[in-house]
């Protein structure tokens, strides 16, 4: 099974962190469907050529944030909860607002003027796609 | 103790410039370890004295079970030994050299070495002495592996490569691990290679080691903390952190014991913590070197 991961060196975060992201994107997607069994550790590690133990720690992080199941001897798969691939793209929302709060913060921006200035961009995007 | 594919306990070498002191080394199997340090620092007489090339003058050396220099004939059908200075015959095909390999070692995999003559791109009927120096790096490599030894010792395996030529290499070198039973240790200048394909990594520095572990765990430990402070306010020093440089308003500390309560410190004296960013394996060892150079001239002076 080819896992479409890509690793770019240009990406200034650990490669783990890409694994994290990328699994995470192709559930999202409907890629990798709930249940669906994924490559091994090992086979992803000399799929993308990294090393194993880079694999292992992303495989440990999805599973604590109950993303993958791993069974000893049996491989890992994608986890059944119902409406996996929405709860990864809610997690995905609720990290670009909290990038959005910070630098409001760092701007001195008050969470009011931060709401009206995301309905007018929302609003601008809409004008656009009507254009 | 048979479970590592090498050990190496307390070995030290003594030469009239240059000392070999007191090197510990573990790979477990299934494993790759990445050897990295500056030149002269002591990767190639590490690898020696494990090849049973060079004898150590103590210390206990450990290949796949067998006691080295003394077993090594019989460690040696199980290894896979390839470095820069090792020589071709240049009036002999490529050919020529498979099958004299082939007569010596039964387990040779015909299959896999027409597999790697055209993902190399050689042609086995071509004469060494044709062949630039990426080709004869990739056919020297082609010859070990093919032979699909446990344990494969790899000195430099690629440096002075093109970056097309590296990757067929570093692809090669991680399909070895499809089979848990199957080690290699290799050195390199390139740390970029050894932060991509490498489980361990074992730094040595003037005949020393300075670390050697887990490489998730190492990269995981070292942080860049950006941080902006006010004027007149002097940051502490906190434990786990190596370095602090502090300019205007801005200072950029790197911890190499990281935990989240160094920021919080931080942030009780007054400074915001702007970014905490992770660093590249070659930021460490530049980082790591200087810092074990520092103590080493105090303790010295």
């Amino acid at each position: 099974m080819d896992s479409g991961i890509l690793i770019s060196q240009s990406d200034k975060r650990p490669i783990y962190l890409q694994i994290i992201e990328q699994i995470k994107r192709r559930i999202a997607v409907g890629d990798w469907s709930e249940g669906q069994s994924i490559p091994s550790i090992r086979q992803l590690a000399v799929d993308i050529q990294v090393s194993v133990i880079t694999v292992k720690r992303a495989y440990l992080e999805l599973e604590r944030e109950g993303v993958i199941v791993t069974q000893q001897g049996r491989g890992s798969h994608v986890a059944s909860t119902p409406g996996l691939g929405i709860r990864l793209h809610q997690e995905e929302l609720q990290q670009h607002l909290k990038e959005a709060i910070r630098l409001s913060a760092l701007l001195g921006i008050e969470p009011k003027e931060l709401e009206s200035r995301l309905r007018e961009a929302s609003d601008d995007i809409a004008a656009k796609e009507r254009s | 103790m048979t479970n590592f594919a090498i050990k190496l306990d307390g070995v030290g070498k003594k030469y009239r410039y240059f000392t070999l002191d007191n090197i510990q080394l573990e790979l477990s199997p299934g494993q790759i370890m990445g050897l990295i340090g500056p030149n002269g620092a002591g990767k190639s007489t590490t690898i020696r004295i494990l090849m049973g090339l060079i004898h150590q003058d103590h210390g206990d050396v450990r290949v796949l079970g067998h006691r080295m220099p003394a077993e090594q004939v019989a460690a040696k059908w199980d290894i896979g030994f390839a470095s820069e200075d090792m020589r071709l015959y240049d009036a002999m095909t490529l050919d020529w050299h498979m099958r004299f390999i082939r007569s010596i070692y039964p387990q040779w995999d015909q299959t896999y070495a027409q597999l790697l003559l055209k993902r190399f791109g050689l042609r086995a009927e071509q004469k060494i002495k044709g062949f630039s120096h990426g080709q004869r790096v990739k056919a020297t490599l082609l010859l070990v592996l093919a032979r699909r030894p446990r344990l494969l010792v790899l000195d430099e395996p690629t440096t002075g490569l093109d970056p097309v030529a590296r990757h067929e290499i570093l692809r090669e070198l991680t399909a070895v691990m499809n089979d848990e039973g199957r080690s290699i240790l290799f050195s390199s200048h390139n740390t970029q290679d050894v932060e991509q394909i490498s489980d361990q990594i074992t730094f040595i520095d003037r005949g020393r080691i300075i670390d050697s572990l887990d490489k998730e765990a190492y990269l995981n430990r070292w942080r860049r903390l950006r941080l902006e402070a006010p004027l007149g306010i002097e940051l502490p020093a906190l434990p786990g952190i190596i370095n602090i440089r502090q300019s205007g308003r801005l200072a950029i500390a790197t911890a190499n014991e990281f935990v989240p309560g160094i920021a919080a410190a931080y942030e009780n004296s007054g400074a915001r913590i702007q970014m905490i960013e992770n660093m590249t394996l070659e930021e460490i060892f530049v980082a790591k070197v200087e810092l074990s150079r520092d103590e080493h001239e105090e303790v010295g002076a």
